[in-house]
């Protein structure tokens, strides 16, 4: 196991400081020592965390952070006061909540009530209950209490068991969690182990190295004596990184110990923002802002700081990330909807059937009113006690009344219940399936697919527009540096160098090697130079280029100790990737940056390990769009590095000189970003000692100020990164993803439009389209990047003409492709141009928005939900998709290294883009199909039970008897008919894997919701009413004028409409499999088992029927006459659209199964693509693996 | 990879559970072909060669059965006879209910019955009520099954109301609106006007019934005691599962209209013989406006005197005969080369993209 270590104490080689460098100006008030790293601190709170790679990620978590820490006061009602040092005080006004954490829903005493409650959520059990209740009133006990009771009590026993073990594995983890111990500044003036559960706001808590914070901590002071703490926040969004967090100058020296520490400090209520916080601190009479670097949420670990002492102000179930810990929205799925229309339909159906029955029954009993005193049936008077009281009568009114509500109890299953139940397996069991599927697995992070909402896996079969991101969605995030740009000479014949020779770019320290985690490649005339030519100017300029880039970024190194232990590695952590990538490519170039602190890095440049102090550092930020950081070189110089996007730098270049250099730069720029490289262009300047001093003292003036120091500290960076001299320009490759271009080629076929939404420029948006296959040479492209709402309209306008009006049939067949930038999309989204652009959009075929944020990610989703009935999918894998996840119908979060947000708002996660493919088109389309007859099938199968017990009703006097016995009825969901829709809803598949993927078009009929839709509804229940008659009226007529009793004609129609049921799901089945055998032929032996043991209890009416019935020839020929008449429409139907009307699934399913005759004849079966040639092959490997 | 196919889904996984949640979704997932959902199955098509084969298949089983059970029905002799309006006096016909209702009056009443046909004995005497809604819920519901079985367990008559309990609260056993309604029209056969048909009246119930339902040491208690008689009276001394009547009666129909078992005639009766009919008309029917029939019937393999099944397998039969050839001539006319990618519809009319 690799350990990290700081580098601090491994450095012995280290050669001193330069005697004679420019000294920080020395302080007046603290020691000079930390000068000028404290001075580099002081800027964190303003530009919210070192996050110079966010000028490549447009729109990330930078980005969104800062607007929440401006300098706005926090109102006194919305703050929360928090004394240092002092929890009695803080607690005092409110008490705030308690550290100790409670995840577990429900104690031992609110279980049962608690539990029920939220059961009880549920509609159906609602409905479920009611009924049952309604049964139990003496004049509408339809059924026995057992009976009547038992399926609710069933399925809410079953629920509470599951919810009671997950609770209890709750209190575990939660009863661990509470009682791990911190260190707790105490009253005696040291810090001494506490309970987690006890630890109070306020208090002052030290944590030592790779301990987990117990709380949400301000830092106060830190081991390091800069006061940086590093920390790990995996458990926090999953970003394994290292993090840099500030304690403030002003409490840094502080020890609680010695000194006493107090103060407060006034900050935002708790929130769930985990990237945002905005508090002031008032210590010593000074006002010192705190922002979110200064603050370690709980979760985190130390890493790399021996220990950090803060005070906690947010505390158990108010810090952020048990606010954030709540589950995923839930979303409704399409189908579900268009259920809930259709279960309102059998409502009124319901209401109908018993209205009918009730209004018979009052009309029944007005014309018999005369006869049923003495209907030795009926018997209305009760002459036992009194001659005039009637027994169990209440006038016809209230008996018609009574009916209703009786057959309500009776038809209670028109409303499919046992559906919603069934629905939740089905769906487990297809997420099971996603989640075991081979080809949705990441080889290369090890991740399975995830399920993480569980109501909506058909929605992915209908899913007409994809929305991705670009940058880790489309492209892996991993960086490459590919080629660089020095002085105007391009160097990019990058070859593999790492094979020839590997101790070039190790460092030697001590005996160990220490060897940088990752190789690149590198061009071989450009190393020549810098070993051989290193005098020249080109060499000069190279050396300065790499010094740059090892200089001019916020990365850490770390060793890590490997097997050998003569060998280390160094792993560069930051959060930026593109700075990842230059330090490394600085690395195999022989700049290995060895250690960083505040005040300098040491470098081992070209094996001489040189000492370089960081004199001064301007970070990113997004108006200036590049970084700097004023060097102290060895040789007593200082210098400035300037690293940012071409747009800013070139504005700041000294053109004067070196105009070639700057020309060649901006041509080789152009090539690097139409080969869809992301560039940076590094500048340089020589700084004087004057120029130096000034600098330093209106940075100390800056830094000092009491207001507005944000932007003197900008305006001095716009100040002094003026008149560079271009060192060169270095593109960095972002790599696709395996298998995109394909995937989308796919999904382009299936109908699917896609449409990239990314935060990166124009030109690389661009480009990166080409090569992912997005935009092809032939489509015309529609460009729109204006920055007045006026200019918007008309380019709308005449995109919007110019998609109308081609000349002729060019029209029918040009493609056009949409090129939006958020600035334009700032006059557009949610104003009355949001209509035009959709106009536009619509007749695209391509969209592509560059540079938006992530809310306008969000607004382009609502563009098209608010418009069309389409379903919306949106991928991403970073913070900044996370809205446009949340925004979209379906949501799928890439686990990629952009951390967890994404998959945390997602609703299914997964390791690459391409498994969209199989995701969709194959468990998309079975989930889909699937679902969409299930939902059918269980209105179908109830409502023809219903049907049966209706007609048999109309010839009981409307008295609501049922011929079947009421465990039968009650059996008929549970055991009867219950498990093959759930297997066949899990496991039957119209179409195989590889047709599916070989004919992405098959993925239209769940867009066009081919197989849910009212047309099929009402079919369904027109069969089931001719089912119904058939199974009624052919027993009726055969044994109308016999000696047969209620319950053997009950049992015949039991066995027929269960039977009838389990024949009709066979014929639909597409494919038999042994499950399907055994459930299907299963139930209908279960049947017939329960049926015989029902009737050999001899207290109920029923007793030995079935064995007298079975011996009889004429039941046998009832049943297959009911069978065969009752499906003779429907085999007929489907036999005739299935020849005669074929859809595209009924040829591909023919085409499945006679593939062997047909595979020479048919050559017009064009091969689809190039993804479709690879399925073969695969399929003619026999590959276990599926893999794209 | 231990085979632990861990199965997580949508638990809201606090933040520390989403590490845990990491390292169990990290493993490969084992390779079987349940899950790789590639189990072997077979794939049935509705090739019109299966449609047609399939119709004639049903066709060729069914006419042959329809034209077996038409035959076993039309075997059958059956007379039925209506006597609940014909016995009642001329002078009462107006007053049924107190014709009916009268001790006083007598009321036997005789009927003759002209064989059709040659009727093989066994011939069984039913009689058949129409109208009578043995089904209504309130009437089915009134029995009690455990008293009916079980001498200790008089007292249960939970569900027989009204007909509980005497006035005096003691249990009336068989207790209910069912066995209170017992029927009780006799019949008497002879053949002419002298040779005596003998009923046989044992084995009418169902075995299972006398064994189980029934119990032999539970004997009628205050039966038909109350103000309203509804019907046949119970022989005290006789336990219940020896009183087949009562046992054919409590086994209710499904159906208003409805036959029980009266007895059988184990004598063979030649065509144009007369049975002379000699019957106490006593149940009341009259007051709800049902109808008495007395029906004397031979049976077969099959049953009772029903052409419904035979004609229904016929009619089937026919209409898949007529189906298969129509689809052949379909067929015939109007191919589709099954499997062609032709008419796939993006190859139809080829999409824009």
């Amino acid at each position: 196991m690799a350990s990290e270590r700081p580098l601090l104490d491994l450095s012995p080689r280290l050669p001193p400081p330069a005697a004679d460098l420019p000294k920080p100006i020395p302080s007046s008030r603290s020691s000079t020592r930390f000068r000028g790293s404290l001075d580099r601190i002081n800027f964190a709170p303003e530009v919210l965390g070192p996050g110079a790679g966010a000028a490549l990620r447009y729109g990330s978590r930078a980005e969104s952070s800062r607007s929440g820490a401006s300098q706005k006061d926090i109102p006194d009602e919305d703050a929360r006061i928090v004394f240092i040092n002092d929890s009695a005080r803080t607690n005092s006004r409110l008490e705030f909540a308690g550290n100790s954490i409670r995840t577990a829903k429900y104690s031992f005493l609110t279980f049962l009530p608690r539990n029920l409650y939220e059961q009880f959520h549920r509609v159906a059990y609602i409905y479920f209950l009611v009924i049952a209740i309604l049964n139990q009133l003496p004049q509408l006990a339809v059924f026995g209490r057992g009976a009547s009771i038992l399926p609710l009590a069933f399925v809410l026993f079953v629920t509470a068991v599951k919810d009671a073990y997950e609770d209890w594995r709750r209190h575990r983890s939660d009863r661990i969690e509470n009682n791990r111990t911190a260190l707790v500044f105490s009253a005696g003036g040291y810090f001494c182990p506490k309970r987690w559960k006890q630890i109070r706001v306020g208090e002052i808590i030290k944590i030592l190295s790779n301990e987990t914070l117990p709380c949400d901590i301000v830092l106060l002071s830190t081991s390091d004596p800069t006061g940086v703490a590093y920390v790990q926040t995996i458990n926090l969004d999953g970003e394994s990184n290292l993090k840099t967090r500030y304690a403030k100058q002003e409490t840094l020296l502080r020890a609680p110990e010695k000194q006493g520490i107090a103060g407060l400090i006034r900050c935002e209520q708790p929130n769930r923002n985990i990237y945002g916080f905005h508090a002031h601190m008032e210590i010593d009479g000074k006002r010192v802002s705190l922002g979110p670097s200064n603050i370690v949420l709980r979760g985190c670990e130390l890493k790399n700081t021996s220990w950090v002492v803060g005070v906690a102000i947010y505390a158990g179930r108010e810090t952020k990330v048990m606010l954030n810990s709540s589950g995923s929205p839930s979303k409704r799925s399409r189908l579900e909807t268009h259920m809930n229309r259709e279960t309102l339909l059998l409502s009124g159906l319901l209401l109908t059937l018993c209205t009918v029955v009730a209004v018979l029954a009052g009309i029944w009993l007005g014309i018999h009113k005369s006869e049923l005193d003495l209907a030795q049936f009926f018997r209305k008077r009760d002459y036992s006690n009194n001659e005039d009281d009637n027994y169990n009568y209440y006038g016809i009114g209230m008996e018609v009344f009574f009916r209703f509500l009786m057959a309500v109890i009776v038809f209670q299953i028109m409303i499919p219940i046992s559906l919603y139940i069934s629905m939740e397996l089905v769906r487990l069991g297809q997420a099971y399936f996603m989640i075991q599927d081979a080809s949705l697995y990441d080889e290369g992070s090890h991740l399975r697919f995830q399920c993480r909402a569980l109501n909506i896996n058909e929605d992915l079969g209908q899913i007409k527009y994809v929305f991705s991101d670009k940058t880790g969605t489309l492209t892996e995030n991993k960086m490459e540096f590919q080629c660089a740009s020095i002085s105007g000479i391009d160097f990019s014949s990058i070859k593999d160098l790492t094979a020839v020779d590997h101790s070039i770019h190790s460092v030697i320290v001590g005996d160990q090697y220490w060897r940088p985690n990752m190789t690149v490649k590198t061009d071989p005339d450009l190393f020549r130079l810098l070993r051989n030519k290193r005098d020249t100017e080109e060499g000069k300029h190279a050396c300065d280029f790499f010094i740059a880039l090892s200089a001019c970024n916020t990365i850490v190194p770390l060793v890590i100790d490997t097997p050998d232990p003569a060998q280390r590695l160094i792993d560069y952590q930051g959060e930026s990737p593109d700075e990842q990538a230059l330090v490394y490519a600085a690395a195999a170039y022989g700049f290995v940056l060895v250690e960083r602190t505040s005040g300098h890095i040491i470098i081992d440049v070209l094996g001489d390990r040189q000492r370089f102090d960081i004199l001064g550092l301007h970070e990113f930020d997004s108006d200036r769009k590049r970084m700097s950081v004023i060097v102290g070189f060895p040789d007593k110089t200082v210098k400035l590095f300037v690293k940012g996007a071409d747009s800013s730098m070139f504005g700041v270049v000294d053109e004067t000189k070196n105009g070639s250099i700057i020309h060649e730069t901006k041509s080789h720029l152009q090539a690097y970003s139409s080969l869809g490289l992301r560039t940076l262009v590094i500048g340089m300047r020589d700084l004087s000692r004057e120029e130096f001093d000034e600098w330093h003292s209106s940075y100390e003036k800056a830094s000092t100020a009491l207001y507005g120091r944000g932007s003197l500290l900008k305006a001095l960076a716009t100040n002094i990164e003026s008149n560079l001299e271009i060192l060169g320009a270095s593109g960095i490759e972002d790599k696709l993803q395996q298998g995109v271009p394909e995937a989308i080629q796919s999904l382009r076929q299936a109908g699917i439009k896609v449409w990239v939404l990314t935060g990166d420029k124009q030109e690389t948006a661009i480009s990166i389209g080409y090569s992912c296959k997005l935009l092809t040479a032939e489509m015309t492209q529609i460009v729109i990047n204006i920055d007045s709402k006026e200019s918007c309209r008309k380019r709308l306008e005449d995109a919007f003409v110019m998609t109308r009006n081609l000349p002729g049939m060019e029209a029918a067949k040009t493609q056009f492709a949409l090129i939006i930038d958020g600035s334009s999309l700032v006059y557009i989204l949610e104003t009355e141009l949001e209509e035009e652009l959709f106009r536009v959009a619509a007749s695209c075929h391509v969209v592509l928005c560059c540079r938006v944020a992530p809310l306008q990610k969000a607004g382009i989703v609502a563009l098209i939900k608010k418009r069309t009935d389409d379903m919306t999918l949106a991928i991403g894998d970073g913070a900044n998709d996370v809205s446009m996840i949340q925004m979209a119908d379906v949501g799928i979060g890439i686990s990629g290294q952009e951390g967890r947000q994404a998959v945390m708002a997602s609703d299914f996660a997964m390791g690459q883009f391409r498994f969209l493919v199989p995701l969709l088109l194959v468990h998309g389309h079975w989930n889909y199909q699937r679902m969409a007859y299930m939902i059918l099938y269980n209105f179908y199968k109830n409502s023809v039970f219903v049907f049966i017990l209706f007609w048999y009703v109309l010839y009981t006097a409307f008295s609501l008897t049922t011929a079947i016995t009421e465990w039968s009825s009650v059996l008929y969901s549970v055991i009867y008919t219950a498990l093959p829709t759930i297997v066949v809803g899990i496991l039957d598949k119209d179409l195989s894997r590889k047709t599916l993927l070989k004919y992405p078009q098959l993925y239209g009929s769940g867009q066009r919701e081919e197989r849910y839709n009212l047309r099929l509804f009402m079919l369904t229940m027109v069969d089931s009413v001719w089912q119904s008659l058939a199974i009624f009226f052919i027993p009726y007529l055969a044994y109308r004028h016999s000696t047969v009793d209620g319950s053997t004609i009950g049992d015949l129609w039991t066995l027929a409409v269960v039977m009838m049921v389990n024949v009709h799901l066979g014929m639909d089945v597409f494919r038999w499999n042994s499950i399907t055998h055994a459930t299907l032929w299963g139930c209908i032996a279960a049947t017939f088992i329960c049926v015989i043991i029902i009737d050999t209890i001899p207290v109920l009416p029923g007793y030995w029927a079935i064995f007298h019935i079975m011996e009889t020839w004429a039941f046998w020929f009832c049943l297959v006459a009911i069978l065969v008449a009752g499906m003779l429409p429907r085999f007929a139907a489907k036999a005739i659209t299935e020849f005669f009307r074929p859809n595209d699934i009924q040829i591909t399913r023919e085409l499945e199964k006679f593939r062997n005759i047909n595979d020479r004849s048919s050559s017009s079966e064009v091969a689809m693509s190039t993804f479709a040639i690879h399925q073969q092959q695969q399929q003619q490997n026999d590959s276990r693996d599926f893999v794209l | 990879m231990n085979g632990y196919t861990s199965f997580s889904v949508a638990s809201p996984s606090s933040g520390f559970g989403a590490e845990a949640a990491a390292t169990r979704n990290s493993k490969r997932p084992k390779y079987s072909r349940f899950t790789q959902q590639e189990l072997p199955a077979c794939k049935p098509i509705l090739t019109p060669g299966w449609v047609i084969s399939v119709f004639t298949l049903v066709g060729t089983i069914f006419i042959p059965i329809g034209t077996v059970s038409l035959l076993a029905s039309n075997k059958v002799v059956e007379l039925v006879d209506r006597y609940d309006t014909a016995c009642v006096p001329p002078s009462m016909t107006d007053d049924k209910v107190g014709y009916i209702q009268n001790d006083a009056i007598k009321k036997t009443c005789t009927r003759m019955l002209k064989v059709t046909k040659d009727m093989d004995q066994p011939i069984y005497v039913y009689y058949q009520l129409d109208n009578f809604y043995q089904n209504h819920r309130r009437y089915v519901k009134s029995r009690n099954d455990e008293q009916l079985r079980d001498a200790s367990k008089a007292n249960e008559t939970s569900g027989c109301d009204p007909e509980k309990t005497t006035s005096d609260g003691t249990p009336i056993v068989p207790c209910g609106l069912i066995a209170w309604s017992l029927f009780n029209d006799t019949y008497k056969f002879n053949r002419g006007t002298n040779e005596m048909l003998n009923v046989n009246k044992n084995g009418i119930s169902w075995k299972s019934d006398r064994k189980h339902k029934f119990g032999s040491d539970v004997y009628p208690r205050n039966f038909q005691t109350g103000n309203l008689i509804g019907g046949g009276k119970l022989n005290a001394t006789k336990s219940l599962s020896e009183q087949e009547d009562l046992i054919v009666w409590m086994r209710t129909a499904a159906l208003p209209t409805f036959r029980k078992l009266y007895g059988k005639i184990e004598v063979d009766l030649k065509e144009n013989d007369i049975v002379t009919v000699t019957l106490e008309n006593n149940y009341n029917t009259y007051s709800f406006g049902g109808k008495k029939k007395l029906v004397l019937s031979t049976a077969t393999w099959l049953g009772g005197k029903n052409n419904f099944l035979g004609i229904a397998y016929l009619t089937v039969g026919g209409l898949c005969f007529l189906l298969a050839t129509a689809f052949t001539l379909v067929y015939l006319v109007n191919a589709r080369k099954p499997a062609d990618p032709a008419h796939l519809s993006w190859n139809k009319n080829p999409p824009m993209h």
